[in-house]
């Protein structure tokens, strides 16, 4: 069988390597935790991966805007390869800080595929603290993204100071005409579950994530990957209960898993 | 005589662009006011005059006398006339001065950084003169009774010729005698007539207003400060204003700026006149750039799309103030940006050269300056920020805010001094409690060394025939600290010869260890820096709590950041190095809402901040170290208490998982063994932290060093975690690992020489954060963020070359030896040389006695009542019980993916007393972590205070799903005024129920710290003296292992029809409740009592109950009772509850102890109805009851045991009531 090949990167406080590989091996691929400064000094290829990965965390302490120097660091000395991943028809995610790095890149949206050119922003939340909840989402893609493949909703954790996605008029109907828009915040049933605002932090149009217009690179403020088991959704203990008591099975993974299956899937 | 303990000789230079000068060649000091405190002494004086003439004084609204700043004979014959006093001027003022002498004898009071001022002056050549109105008989009598004399070239005071001030001829005078042009001197002043004279006389002028002088016009001074400790960074600013060609870079928003959005409701909350804030963030770039650099590295800093680059706000402003660092501060964001510089524009920043970053908030309205002044004073702390302030004319005359570099400026070359301890036993006493001293004549600060430990030391070199230098003593104070050594619980006290943590703490562990044979689950308990136990086959688990309160009341981020960071350090440095996996924390604070003010210094001089200012801070420290090192926070408490206030308690743990073997080596082994390497990694070392370990081995007063707090950089920590956890341990590329903590290097340093058998350190190799430190300062600084270990030689390369990698900074600073000694070298000069036996075991026992007599307290009138609606309402408004969601929802408790039971639970999201997690995700066990800490107990009997916490912290695991037999426990001792035989005989009876109901339970404790002397000693707000003791604290944290994670239980009720039932006997045990709290801080005297055989059992079938997975829902009942547990579990649920007190097992005389009682032991459950037979089966024995049902309907109903309904809520109203307290934080 094809294992594809992930590339996790991590330093300089990025944090969420760990699980993020493990979200896509419990889907079949083989994952490398990367640090940037190897991939910098060529002891590990880009081109050698199918899927790149920019997990969670605290890059740089979020000095200087929130994934700011680690996008830095990038451009400075790994654009090129990046950009020719990215245009080799490759998958790329960035979660939380990874999404901010991606952002700062300008690896999204990246309208009329102009990759590098920074179009939107990541501003602190609209209770500019940081803020750990759950949130809905519901997928408002329409370029056929690998990642969001049968994906329709989606009840996952967030975690961010700096998740408030910000853009003039004109950008955001051109992200809405082509459909970039990966995720929406919405009134779904953690929400109504938790008695929480839909939107946690302000983002306009309630966006949640983006992708670029092939669909080929994903980026999302809330966490899939703590969205891989059963007891990390937000009812388990009633949900083990009802289905206790009902003589069912609990299951063992929860929905959030099904974003690395399909980049997993998309390889095979 | 009173005066600060300065240390060292930091000379902060602080540069300001645009302004021209003169050169400053003399300083002129004014006395009364400035240098000596006298306003109250005159006074004081004056009232016995009066009152000896059979006058009644009359008081000013400032609580004087007379009329500051103003003397002289005219002013005096009208203070005559006043009070129609017959005798001549001359009769009338001898008495009086006569009087004042008197006075001034007996109590003369330095204002603090007087002295480290004249000697810094001295050294650096400036003329100091001394003009005063006061004749010159009294300033020569004062100025010699400070002993001060030596640094004065001139005083002059007024004669018939010179008139007295605001006339400038007293200036013009001492200028004259010291050959210096007035426009070449800089007088200090503290009042208006001063200031008057000094700018009439051409001078420059410093004003420093103190309480009295506070509403002066100092219009006419060049700068107001608040302290002649900053005179010399006003001065430096003056002077350097030629070398500088740092440059700004300004950041604005361009979008809606939520933090300008919060500042300005923060500022409109105080000051309603505020309309706007814009908020600029500023890099000092202080390394030559072209504007091409600048441009691009201004691009890199900033996103165009919601930012811009300029010089100046986007809105109009009234006034503009900046918030930076001062010199030598942990500045991180500049860190950042240095290295985004670098690595963007291929540059090295090379000699001094360097970023600073800082931040401008523009406020608009029409405010005055003394209200902008009040803003900025809200924002930032004056001992690690600096502020300046300029209104818009100012701001626009200037071109924008003054250029400011912060660089630290060590102009003297390190020396070693040797300490003469031939002397009599009063200095030693001096150089024990004040430090040694330096040339100048000022003090290094504490070495918290008591008679019986000098004396030691006195003979320790006199058999050596020599005087110890000044980083050997330096060095045996950090390690003889009462932080570092514990003496308190190690000493002897009353009989009990080994002390109370061999026998109590560890005599407790020795012995349920043999009690559980083969099934001993503990690994590794008290030799490391943390605790471990057994995970499973193939992981071991760690964990360590610690406390960081003193740093915490002087800087609150600040020393919560590094607590919480360093504890992280005690897991990184478990073994060969533990994986931090989870965070905790708990803070006890007085009540935000209101402030009292306490001062340090006299005369109502240094503030403490307030409560809210503290809380908040300390909330920020543990966001954004746990945060930012991708750490989950699972697990916290807050605590509220008045005795807090002086000094909170900031409690910080860590749990870690280690393999439990690294290629077939036991991981939690380490030895560094001779020739290996000593290697620092991590942070540089600055003046940072030095004497934190002697520090906070005191009471907190004006003494208490500034230096003594850090920030942390939890990225630097986070590179080196990762580097060493995940990397190099599992390579094995060292033999040894510690952090540096407390004491710095010349405690990991020595503690590793321990496992060899000596050491050898050459200090000058050590990477410092700028140059000019002291060794004895390199050796015990507590910089952040460094980890020291033992590579062998043959594993440096490779090492160093993994460091390098990671962006880890690693050096070579010695070698481990076997020679028995722990030897430090600076420049290849032996500075230092101990015996490690003696360095280690030196120190004396001082045997402890204690007394103790048992407290009675007012019983509180219990009022019987027909409706408990509303003190239900109040318990879920108040501070202890409310719910800090605000808290939990800031402190990533997600991160690692293995989180199971939230901190926040239900639908409800109820703040848990316990929560488990997932260390390792490809197993389904878990750890469970809880906690359990009365401090109000205290009041009533520290054994029962100590019970109390014990059982709470296993009950609340047990409730949650642990196994009673796989709980291990953590202390931390947080005491008061610990050298008072009575507070001794408290800490006796507390550690005396620690052994008692460890071994009962079978509970093993693994680790442990305390923390002695937790007060305040310090002034009220009426400047009164003022000691505040906090409440006798134990926290004890407990943590378990769950075999199966899917049947851990959380505490909301589930479903409807369910049954509730109350397990344990509920008792009329009120005594130090909340409920009493809430009646008008009341105490009583019925303190909870354990019985620990009971419960066990309880437990055991609670956790057959929970393995058969027949409990929906748990909940221990604590603060506040039944009652609160009732509304906790509905809130969660967010379902109704059917209750009847009716069958409540145990005994209570009335409807309001049966509520809120505090009994231990109890744990309230529900269950689905169809497993009623087979829980009430496994409960049989047990003291349990079934009392109600869940319910669809939203309310809480109670009935009492006669049928009435004493509680009908509305499970919207409790809910809200719940919420209510900290909504808006």
């Amino acid at each position: 069988m094809n294992k594809p090949k992930v590339i996790v990167l991590s330093g300089y406080g990025l944090n969420c390597e760990e699980e993020t590989k493990l979200a896509f091996e419990l889907n079949g691929a083989v994952g490398d935790i990367v640090h940037i400064n190897d991939l910098i000094a060529g002891k590990y290829t880009l081109s050698d991966y199918q899927i790149m990965a920019i997990g969670g965390g605290f890059a740089y302490g979020d000095d200087t805007g929130a994934g700011n120097a680690y996008a830095n660091k990038m451009r400075n000395h790994l654009w090129t390869d990046i950009e020719t991943f990215v245009k080799s028809g490759k998958l790329v995610i960035g979660i939380c800080n990874g999404f901010q790095i991606l952002m700062n890149l300008g690896l999204l949206p990246a309208l009329n595929m102009k990759y590098g050119k920074r179009e939107m922003g990541l501003m602190p939340n609209a209770i500019p603290r940081y803020t750990v909840r759950f949130a809905d989402l519901r997928n408002d893609n329409t370029t056929k993204s690998p990642w969001l493949k049968d994906i329709d909703t989606l009840s996952v954790m967030m975690s961010n100071g700096e998740g408030r996605l910000v853009a003039d008029e004109k950008v955001m109907k051109e992200v809405n005409k082509k459909g970039v828009v990966a995720f929406r915040y919405y009134q779904g049933p953690t929400s109504d579950y938790l008695n929480l605002p839909y939107n946690p932090n302000g983002s306009i149009e309630d966006i949640a994530g983006l992708t670029d217009e092939t669909g080929h690179v994903l980026g999302m403020m809330p966490h899939p990957e703590r969205a891989m088991f059963f007891t990390q959704t937000a009812d388990w203990g009633l949900v083990k209960e009802q289905l206790k008591r009902a003589g069912k099975p609990l299951p063992q993974f929860a929905d959030g898993l099904k974003i690395f299956a399909n980049a997993v899937e998309y390889f095979k | 005589m009173q005066y600060r303990k300065d240390i060292g000789r930091v000379s902060t230079i602080t540069n300001e662009t645009k302004k021209s000068l003169s050169p400053i060649k003399a300083i002129i000091f004014d006395m009364d006011g400035l240098i000596v405190d006298t306003e109250i002494i005159e006074s004081k004086s004056l009232e016995i005059l009066l009152k000896q003439y059979g006058k009644k004084p009359i008081y000013h609204n400032n609580g004087l006398i007379h009329e500051v700043g103003h003397a002289g004979p005219e002013k005096f014959q009208a203070f005559k006339k006043k009070y129609a006093i017959k005798d001549t001027l001359e009769v009338f003022r001898n008495k009086k001065r006569k009087i004042f002498m008197e006075l001034l004898q007996k109590k003369i009071t330095v204002f603090p950084g007087f002295f480290s001022l004249v000697a810094s002056l001295k050294k650096r050549k400036y003329k100091i003169g001394l003009a005063s109105s006061r004749n010159s008989e009294h300033i020569n009598f004062t100025i010699e009774s400070i002993k001060a004399k030596d640094y004065f070239d001139v005083l002059v005071g007024p004669n018939e010729n010179i008139k007295h001030k605001p006339h400038p001829d007293l200036f013009i005078e001492a200028a004259k005698q010291l050959n210096v042009d007035p426009k070449n001197c800089f007088a200090l002043e503290d009042s208006e007539a001063g200031v008057t004279a000094a700018h009439a006389a051409g001078m420059k002028i410093i004003a420093i207003p103190n309480q009295y002088t506070k509403t002066h016009d100092f219009s006419k001074a060049d700068k107001i400060i608040d302290s002649l400790e900053k005179v010399e960074e006003v001065l430096a600013s003056f002077e350097k204003k030629d070398e500088i060609n740092a440059q700004r870079i300004e950041v604005y928003a361009t979008v809606f700026d939520t933090r300008a959005d919060i500042r300005k409701k923060k500022f409109q909350m105080e000051n309603k006149k505020v309309t706007g804030i814009e908020i600029a963030d500023v890099y000092t770039i202080d390394k030559a750039f072209n504007k091409n650099e600048l441009e691009k590295l201004g691009l890199a800093l900033s996103n165009p799309v919601t930012q811009t680059i300029t010089t100046k706000p986007q809105n109009k402003f009234a006034y503009a103030i900046e918030i930076g660092f001062l010199p030598g501060v942990t500045d991180n964001v500049a860190n950042t940006t240095r290295e985004t510089a670098e690595d963007l524009l291929k540059i090295t920043f090379t000699n001094g050269e360097n970023v600073y970053t800082s931040q401008t908030t523009f406020i608009a309205g029409s405010i005055s300056k003394k209200e902008a002044i009040a803003l900025a004073e809200s924002l930032y702390n004056p001992l690690i920020q600096r502020m300046q302030i300029k209104n818009y004319e100012e701001y626009s005359k200037d071109g924008g805010m003054d250029i400011t570099v912060p660089k630290v400026h060590l102009n003297h070359k390190p020396e070693i001094s040797k300490v003469n301890l031939n002397v009599p036993d009063e200095e030693l006493i001096k150089i024990g409690k004040e430090g040694i001293a330096n040339s100048d004549g000022t003090r290094r600060g504490p070495l918290a060394l008591d008679l019986l430990y000098m004396k030691t030391i006195q003979a320790y070199f006199k058999k050596l025939k020599r005087n110890p230098t000044d980083i050997e003593l330096e060095s045996l104070a950090q390690t003889w600290s009462e932080h570092c050594k514990h003496t308190i619980f190690a000493d002897p006290i009353d009989e009990i010869k080994d002390g109370l943590y061999k026998t109590f703490i560890k005599g407790a562990t020795q012995k349920i260890r043999k009690n559980k044979g083969t099934k001993d689950f503990c690994v590794s308990v008290f030799t490391d820096n943390s605790g471990a136990i057994t995970f499973d086959d193939n992981y071991i688990i760690t964990h360590k709590v610690e406390t960081h309160n003193s740093p915490s009341a002087l800087d609150p981020f600040g020393g919560a950041i590094t607590g919480i960071v360093g504890v992280n350090r005690d897991t990184i440095g478990f073994g060969l190095g533990a994986k931090p996996v989870a965070n905790f924390y708990g803070f006890c604070l007085a009540d935000p809402r209101i402030d009292i003010p306490l001062y340090k210094g006299k005369n109502k001089t240094q503030k403490m901040l307030s409560s809210k200012r503290i809380m908040n801070g300390v909330i920020d420290g543990v966001n954004a170290g746990g945060n930012q090192s991708g750490i989950p926070t699972p697990q916290g408490f807050i605590y509220f208490d008045e005795r807090f206030r002086g000094k909170p308690l900031v409690f910080a743990g860590t749990v870690g998982v280690m393999p439990k073997r690294i290629n077939n080596k036991p991981a939690h082994i380490k030895k560094a063994e001779p020739d290996d390497l000593i290697v620092m990694i991590g942070g540089r070392v600055g003046k940072d932290g030095i004497h934190g370990a002697t520090f906070s081995s005191q009471a907190l007063d004006s003494g208490s060093p500034v230096t003594a707090v850090q920030i942390g950089d939890p990225i630097t920590q986070k590179k080196l975690s990762d580097a060493i956890v995940k990397e190099a341990r599992d390579l094995l590329l060292y033999n040894s690992i510690t952090d540096n903590g407390a004491g710095g290097l010349s405690c990991s340093v020595a503690e590793m020489a321990k496992e060899s058998g000596g050491c050898e350190v050459n200090l000058e190799t050590v990477p410092l954060k700028y140059p000019g430190l002291e060794p004895w300062e390199i050796w015990i600084s507590e910089s952040q963020e460094r980890m020291t270990l033992a590579v062998p030689a043959k594993n440096y390369k490779k090492f160093a070359d993994l460091m390098q990698r990671r962006g880890v900074e690693s050096t070579v600073i010695g070698r481990f030896t076997k020679n028995g000694k722990c030897v430090v070298k600076y420049d290849n000069k032996t500075i230092m040389d101990l015996d490690l036996e003696f360095l280690h075991n030196g120190l004396p026992q001082r045997p402890l006695k204690t007394t103790y007599k048992p407290t009675k307290n007012a019983e509180p009138k219990l009022v019987a009542k027909t409706n408990y609606a509303k003190d239900v309402i109040s318990l879920l408004e108040s501070l202890n019980i409310t719910s800090f969601s605000f808290i939990t929802q800031q402190y990533d408790h997600v991160v690692q993916a293995g989180l199971v039971l939230s901190p926040l639970q239900g639908r409800g999201r109820i703040n848990a007393e316990t929560s488990v997690f997932r260390p390792v995700l490809s197993s389904q066990k878990g750890v469970i972590m809880s906690q359990g800490l009365y401090p109000k107990y205290s009041d009533i009997d520290t054994y029962h205070m100590a019970a109390a916490s014990l059982d709470t912290a296993i009950r609340n695991a047990v409730a949650a799903g642990a196994n009673p037999d796989y709980i291990a426990i953590l202390d931390n001792f947080c005491w008061t005024d610990s050298t008072n035989p009575a507070r001794l005989g408290q800490l006796k009876r507390a550690a005396e129920a620690c052994y008692d109901y460890a071994v009962a339970y079978g509970t093993p404790f693994i680790s442990g710290k305390d923390s002695m002397f937790n007060d305040f000693k310090g002034f009220d707000q009426n400047g009164k003296p003022i000691h505040i003791s906090i409440p006798p604290t134990l926290l004890v944290s407990a943590i378990g292992v769950i075999n199966d994670i899917t049947k851990s239980v959380s505490l909301d009720a589930k479903i409807s029809g369910d049954l509730v039932y109350i397990l344990g006997d509920t008792f009329d045990e009120l005594g130090g409740s909340e409920y009493f709290s809430l009646l008008g801080d009341k105490t009583g005297n019925a303190v909870p009592k354990v019985d620990a055989e009971k419960n066990k059992k309880l437990y055991n079938a609670v956790y057959k109950a929970i393995e058969q997975e027949l409990i929906a829902s748990s909940i221990s009942i604590t603060r506040g009772g039944i009652a609160t547990a009732l509304a906790k579990k509905a809130i969660g649920g967010m379902l109704g509850l059917k209750i009847s007190l009716k069958n409540i097992p145990g005994k209570t005389s009335s409807d309001t102890a049966t509520l809120f009682s505090e009994s231990q032991g109890r744990i309230l459950v529900t269950i689905a109805p169809e497993n009623k037979n087979a829980f009430e089966k496994i409960m049989k024995g047990n003291n349990v009851a079934e009392i109600g049902k869940v319910t669809n309907e939203p309310k809480i109903i109670v009935t009492n045991s006669k049928g009435n309904q004493i509680i009908n809520i509305k499970l919207e109203e409790a809910a809200e009531a719940y919420r209510e307290t900290f909504r808006d934080y």
